[in-house]
């Protein structure tokens, strides 16, 4: 619609002379996006919707104090009135603060995604279509009572610029390309309503049109419509205590809350007890915590290529790297930005992130990956003996130190002897996170390792919605407390 | 409300739709809507400002139609004139260029009856350094955390066929805990209008008594069934829940994705006791929606535990041929209400006698939603009673039980008054959303962990 300011010369010549040299540290972080949502529900185009949302946020550290201003005014005097609010809150939060470290560092650097397939070889007819197809294709029968396909596209550009009153300046340019498409299929018969899906919301990450089929998204929809009708005719999922194989569509979800979520040092050091929570791990469980089995190895991993949440820098501007967070099923390292680092004194990763120019960063989990082992998903199958295979999670609840937590499925199939002998529906499973873990007695290799994500973390005061990114193979917990529904 | 130069919003915004409509060709109808805040917001950890700043910021969201056809979009307003014109403008003109790629559209439904509202609360709210003054006394030698967020927030409606409707409002919260250790504490909302010393310093009383009452050695209950009062927020997560997942929306009900669908289908009804409403002329949220249609001051969605009516969105009307109420797009209630009963306000304790008195739910979610069995835990200031006595504070405990338990059969009672609720959520932008809703005495409320 019309010319992106992070290309613009002219834009970043006055963004950074109004970012001040006389403060501790300075900031100004321009966040440039453009989406395309797109829909068709019951075969017929929802409205097509396009977003362009453009504003910056300044961040001002000086006298041990730290102020923020955001605005989505960018003329020379809007800029200017940001920075002199950043100004007072800088004052007036001097003395108050929790920490008085400031950055010091001044990085430059650039990121992009990697594209392969653009989105000129899928013009808006055609991404139409191609919706209005998955459409039909879900819409088989007169039980399937709801369904949808939609494809929602996010370019988002970057610019972190920082200054102080040392000279030094930094400039770091990000440019992120998303893809996130989605199907869905509702079946009913009585008192039973049964929704499948493509992956939950799980099967988006960067890239151009290649992400469609990265996921099979063309191929997917007369499976998710036949398994809605599947689950309309299965019994409900057996109660007892028994072996479970987490598919990696669910595996992410028990990565997601169980491991990424205890692990984020603001909650540790107690940020978030308000509303999203505390945790149950705490600081002097760091290198020796037995978190899980020694076959559990947990990598925070923003280099992986076209994941959800890959970057090169934080939006503190951290250059960001591989770590490894539990390794052998030992704890080594949080979830925690500089700041958070500096506050602990524990190590952490670059993961101070923000959901848009309108939200300060906060922790967050980036790419959260389980690594894969060495079975394969047959071995697995093969050697439990009554249990049951989950996918696609559906449901999700843990308590405010993310220990107790119970979780739902949109599909299980029933092991015995094993060998699937058939779906069963309203899955179901709860344990405790801090010993959870330990009773991994199974992790698939790579041939069932998914790379995915997960497009709505919530979390923060104020509140803010950010992808996270999460990969694993299939892996199997053994003695698990299994649940099924009532309709 | 520029940071650099205070503008007037609703004549910037009756502006831009004025100006909007000399730019649309032919037949074209332009419906459009803006939200908005400038908000200050200090963010505290242990009685210190963790994050402290000002957000400013507005959305304009345009729908252009011709005939049945049309397409949507929506940018971030500057606050100058020249800009936002020009960007509106060139925004019409993508859209203009997408609805040559769209079909008709059998669902499309907006007002073309203008009828326009304004409404605008201001408060008298503090400097943000004399809240932060006030809060960090409050705090002194107490680990509170949570968030204070003051300021104005707007939306308007407005379309080419002369409406305007505006809602705006100046509001601060204070939504806060008192910890006393790990996860035991006081969870308390100071918000309104106007900030009230008196008010605030009561409120501080009652959350300062509350963690007292932690001080003693928590207990840790077994799996059970046990007697429960749930206090108005620990309603607020369980109503919020069926609000979400379309309980008292009509899409959710025509595609069977209802969590009440043993109503629709099997004829189930929930206690008589219970009285469900939309109540705008009661909540905090504008009292219309972004087709242009005007709510209702009230819609009773459950009467004495039966079915009476949906909220209906424009789509929906559209789609199943019925009138809209003027719902939002998701068909959720933003004023919801719950009637009081008749349980003595201040003597829910000896009503529960000996039980479980839980403060607060947390992150609620379904088991199985086409039973509407729930599961969450309990949350910050939860205790064992006996006989009408605090016995302990109790460890977190995961429920798992459904609305047709909880709201049916074993509930023994409502509060004879009903508390007001505002949302503190800020996702995107400062919710105006509200509940009013009493406490519940639940005979039986089964816990699985």
């Amino acid at each position: 619609m019309t010319d992106l300011l992070i290309d613009s010369p002219t834009f970043e010549d006055r963004l950074r002379s109004v970012l001040p040299t006389d403060v501790d540290y300075a900031s100004a972080r321009l966040v440039d996006e453009r989406a395309e949502r797109l829909t068709v529900r019951r075969n017929e185009l929802e409205p097509v919707f396009n977003e362009f949302d453009t504003g910056v946020m300044i961040t001002i550290w000086d006298g041990g104090g730290l102020g923020y201003a955001a605005t989505s005014d960018l003329s020379e005097a809007g800029l200017e009135a940001a920075v002199e609010r950043a100004r007072y809150w800088a004052g007036v939060t001097a003395g108050s603060m929790v920490t008085t470290v400031a950055p010091t560092d001044h990085p430059v650097g650039s990121y992009a995604s990697p594209v392969e397939v653009t989105w000129d070889t899928l013009p808006l007819d055609d991404r139409i279509e191609l919706l209005r197809q998955q459409s039909r294709l879900l819409g088989i029968d007169d039980r399937i009572v709801n369904w949808g396909a939609s494809l929602v596209r996010r370019d988002v550009d970057q610019l972190l610029l920082t200054a102080s009153r040392t000279g030094d300046a930094g400039r770091i340019e990000q440019r992120f390309r998303f893809v996130y498409p989605s199907l869905r299929a509702t079946a009913n018969e009585g008192v039973n309503t049964q929704t499948r899906t493509f992956g939950g919301h799980a099967f988006c990450g960067q890239g151009g049109a290649e992400v469609l089929g990265r996921y099979g998204f063309g191929d997917a929809a007369s499976r998710v419509a036949n398994e809605a009708l599947e689950l309309l005719t299965a019994p409900n999922c057996p109660t007892g205590v028994m072996d479970v194989l987490l598919a990696p569509d669910q595996m992410i979800l028990q990565i997601h809350e169980s491991i990424g979520h205890p692990l984020e040092l603001d909650r540790i050091l107690g940020d978030e007890r308000n509303y999203a929570g505390t945790s149950f791990v705490t600081p002097d469980m760091f290198g020796t915590y037995r978190y899980g089995s020694e076959l559990l190895n947990v990598t925070f991993d923003p280099t992986v290529p076209g994941q959800l949440a890959s970057y090169a820098f934080d939006d503190d501007g951290t250059p960001a790297e591989r770590q490894y967070l539990i390794r052998d099923g030992i704890l080594e390292r949080g979830l925690g930005g500089a700041v958070s680092q500096a506050r602990s004194g524990l190590p952490g990763v670059a993961n101070s992130r923000a959901e848009n120019w309108n939200r300060p960063p906060i922790d967050r989990m980036a790419n959260l990956n389980v690594e894969p082992g060495e079975s394969t998903v047959a071995e697995l199958i093969a050697s439990i003996e009554h249990g049951v295979y989950l996918h696609t999670n559906n449901s999700w609840s843990i308590d405010d130190s993310r220990n107790k937590f119970q979780f739902g499925c949109e599909y299980g199939q029933l092991i015995e002897d094993g060998e699937i002998v058939g779906a069963v529906r309203n899955p179901g499973y709860r344990g405790i996170s801090s010993t959870f873990w330990r009773s991994l007695t199974g992790v698939a290799d790579r041939d069932s390792f998914t790379v995915m994500g997960t497009p709505n973390c919530g979390k923060g005061e104020l509140n803010q919605m950010i992808g996270t990114g999460h990969a694993s193979p299939a892996c199997r917990f053994s003695d698990v407390e299994v649940f099924g529904g009532e309709s | 409300m520029s940071l650099a130069t205070p503008i007037d919003d609703q004549s910037y915004f009756d502006g831009l739709v004025t100006a909007a409509t000399t730019m649309l060709v032919g037949d074209e109808v332009l419906l459009a809507n803006v939200s908005g805040e400038r908000t200050d917001f200090i963010r505290l950890n242990n009685s210190e400002v963790r994050q402290a700043g000002t957000i400013d910021q507005r959305t304009l969201t345009v729908d252009l139609v011709e005939g049945r056809r049309h397409t949507a979009g929506s940018i971030r307003l500057t606050g100058e004139r020249a800009i936002d014109d020009a960007r509106v403008a060139a925004l019409l003109t993508q859209l203009r260029d997408q609805r040559r790629h769209v079909t008709d559209d059998p669902y499309l439904l907006y007002n073309t009856e203008p009828t326009s509202t304004s409404r605008i609360e201001r408060g008298s709210i503090p400097d943000p350094d004399a809240a932060l003054a006030d809060i960090r006394t409050a705090g002194a030698g107490r680990d509170l955390v949570g968030i204070y967020a003051s300021g104005d927030t707007f939306q308007g409606f407005g379309n080419s066929l002369g409406q305007r409707n505006w809602f705006q409002s100046s509001t601060f919260n204070l939504d806060w805990c008192f910890y006393l250790r790990a996860d035991k504490a006081a969870k308390n909302l100071y918000a309104g209008f106007d900030w009230d010393d008196a008010a605030f310093a009561q409120k501080i009383d009652w959350s300062a008594r509350q963690v007292r009452a932690l001080e003693r050695e928590p207990i840790t209950l077994a799996p059970g069934e046990y007697r429960t009062y749930l206090a108005p927020r620990a309603m607020e997560e369980l109503v919020q829940l069926l609000s979400w997942y379309g309980a008292f929306g009509l899409r959710a009900h025509e595609t069977k994705q209802t969590p009440l669908l043993r109503m629709l289908v099997d004829g189930e009804r929930l206690s008589p006791m219970l009285t469900i409403t939309e109540d705008t002329a009661n909540g905090v949220a504008a009292n219309f929606q972004s087709a242009g249609f005007l709510r209702p001051d009230r819609v009773p969605l459950i009467v004495e535990g039966a079915y009476a009516n949906t909220l209906v969105s424009p789509r929906s009307a559209q789609e199943y041929g019925v009138p809209t109420n003027g719902a939002t797009s998701g068909e959720y209630p933003e004023s919801l209400a719950i009637s009081p009963g008749s349980v003595p306000t201040d003597a829910v304790n000896e009503a529960l006698g000996s039980g479980l008195f839980v403060g607060n739910l947390w992150y609620t979610n379904f088991s199985d939603q086409a039973a509407c069995r729930t599961t969450g835990m309990t949350r910050f200031a939860t205790f064992w009673m006996d006989d009408g006595d605090i016995v302990a504070p109790v460890d977190v405990l995961r429920f798992d039980d459904t609305a047709f338990h909880l709201f049916g059969d074993r509930l023994e009672g409502l509060t004879d008054t009903a508390e007001v609720l505002l949302d503190t959520a800020t996702y995107g932008e400062r919710s105006t959303g509200s509940s009013r809703l009493p406490g519940a005495v639940v005979g039986a409320m089964r816990f699985v962990l």
